[in-house]
């Protein structure tokens, strides 16, 4: 993978290292973390990177000599890290560190107070519910500067070339029509299953956006924005930070905290079912909308620098 | 009746690992990629109808099977098609089989 | 005990095609061996929540399946989209 010139061949490598870092974490017991890294490790993460190679090409530009410094920093880097993990308590020790703190408050209060199964949901979305919102916002942000630079301005009316891109297979195009809609109701399914297995706003928000990355694959860019036209996508990408941030302040209107859900509702347990749910909504809006509009910002400007070119 | 049924899932499971391993070695030995999409594609559907059959069997009534009866759908209308394409994308990248005199010619 | 049997025998499988993903020779070599890692680590999610006896890892095998698709039409379109400038170098791919 270091010496790979073919920065395709990088990408691929960098697909199965997902893939295999997923299977650690299902090994670990880690089921949230490793739908996580399924989504955006495996999945996601090689899609945004080759369309970005389309843009760039595929080749670095010129053969670098080695440099010596960069390595032997990164060697001794690793050496260190190596050393560290060989000094981190067992896998399961009653006693490492990060049992110590919040965690088993957490673990015996969070039935009680928050009444949701899956845990971890608890965690990430109500007694961790600002750092998600940190979160939220780093990907709205990163949507705002990818629309900044590569749309620049007001959205274009869509090309008129509704060549097909992948004219020629026919096969897959029937597939895809098939599964689509089977990609977008399983995004939903994680999208609201969220309190009770593995799952809930970015994982969802992830699938969603890979079912419509699909489409535009299969039936070209200018049907898929008759479909999410961007000047939707980039109200959406607002709309869910807004939607978690209300829940926020909506709080505060009836008399709680910022981001503590219990008086939403008469009884605490439900307040936070209803925030949880909202704000997991909010998440999953924003993450989709950014992945579709980054991979469509993306395909627009490799095809419209290539037609200046033409 | 269960120990049919968990003859079955065995058998099932068994001859799934032994297709599995046969496409592996398959893909790592043969001579040209024609050769490894056709060990890697063919024996693929088949073992992973067998293993998931088996762990359905397993597992008896209730939405892990649902689940299970997804996963095979979805791996048994994905996998040959993901098998094509690749195939047809490296005919027309201009990757001849082995033994086609055709070698030279690009069309 | 069998479900240990395949999924070690998944294990040595993911491993030959990671060689494979190495060793290429050609792009399109690398693409099946992701394609063949993809499915196999589907099958390895699945057999490990029967070990595990957690169910709920199907989930994340189902996520898998979906994923392991949709990244091998991405790649395709990624050669078919930049055919003239990508196209001519396959084969020759080190």
């Amino acid at each position: 993978m270091v010496r790979a010139r073919d920065l395709f061949a990088t990408v691929m490598l960098s697909g199965i290292y997902g893939l295999l870092s997923a299977s650690f974490f299902i090994l670990m017991d880690a089921a949230d973390v490793a739908f996580t890294e399924a989504a955006v490790g495996a999945g996601i993460f090689p899609l945004l990177m080759l369309t970005v190679l389309t843009s760039v090409g595929r080749y670095e530009a010129e053969r670098r000599r080695v440099r010596y410094l960069p390595l032997f920093v990164m060697v001794v880097l690793a050496g260190a890290l190596f050393a560290a993990v060989l000094q981190m308590p067992p896998f399961g020790a009653v006693d490492a560190p990060s049992h110590g703190h919040v965690a088993q408050r957490y673990i015996q209060d969070s039935p009680a107070e928050i009444g949701i199964p899956n845990m971890v949901t608890s965690v990430l979305a109500s007694y961790r519910g600002f750092d998600t919102l940190g979160e939220v916002v780093v990907i709205f942000t990163a949507a705002v500067g990818v629309v900044v630079i590569l749309l620049g301005g007001r959205p274009k009316t869509p090309q008129q070339s509704t060549q097909a891109l992948m004219a020629e297979h026919k096969v897959l195009r029937v597939v895809g029509k098939m599964l689509i809609p089977l990609i977008l109701l399983f995004g939903l399914y994680v999208q609201f299953h969220g309190e009770y297995g593995p799952g809930g706003g970015f994982q969802a928000g992830v699938i969603f956006a890979v079912g419509i990355i699909l489409y535009a694959m299969l039936f070209g860019l200018s049907n898929a924005q008759r479909v999410v036209p961007l000047g939707v996508l980039r109200w959406l990408v607002a709309l869910g930070v807004l939607i978690y941030g209300s829940v926020g302040l909506a709080n505060l209107v009836v008399g709680g905290e910022y981001l503590n859900y219990s008086m939403l509702a008469s009884d605490p347990v439900t307040g936070q079912h209803i925030g949880i749910i909202l704000i997991e909504l909010g998440v999953g809006i924003t993450v989709a909308s950014a992945m579709v509009l980054i991979f469509f910002a993306f395909t627009r400007a490799t095809r419209s620098r290539d037609e200046l070119e033409e | 009746m269960p120990e049919l049924i968990t003859l079955l899932s065995s058998l099932c499971l068994l001859l799934g690992a032994f297709l599995i391993f046969s496409g592996g070695l398959g893909v790592l030995r043969f001579p040209d990629f024609f050769t490894r999409m056709h060990a890697a594609g063919v024996t693929e559907t088949m073992a992973v109808t067998l293993i998931v059959l088996g762990l359905m069997l397993h597992s008896g009534w209730g939405l892990p099977l649902f689940k299970l009866l997804l996963i095979l759908l979805f791996v048994m209308i994905t996998g040959p098609t993901a098998s094509h394409a690749l195939a047809k994308s490296a005919l027309h990248g201009g990757l001849r089989p082995l033994g086609d005199d055709s070698n030279n010619e690009r069309h | 005990m069998i479900l240990t049997v395949v999924a070690l025998a998944l294990i040595v499988v993911m491993a030959m095609a990671i060689a494979r993903a190495f060793l290429g020779p050609t792009i399109y070599d690398r693409i099946l061996a992701v394609n063949l890692f993809g499915t196999k680590t589907v099958l390895l999610i699945a057999v490990v929540s029967y070990i595990a006896g957690r169910p709920d890892f199907l989930d994340v095998a189902l996520i898998y399946a979906l994923i392991n698709f949709i990244s091998v039409i991405a790649v395709l379109r990624f050669f078919e989209y930049g055919s003239s400038k990508v196209n001519d170098k396959v084969g020759k791919d080190a």
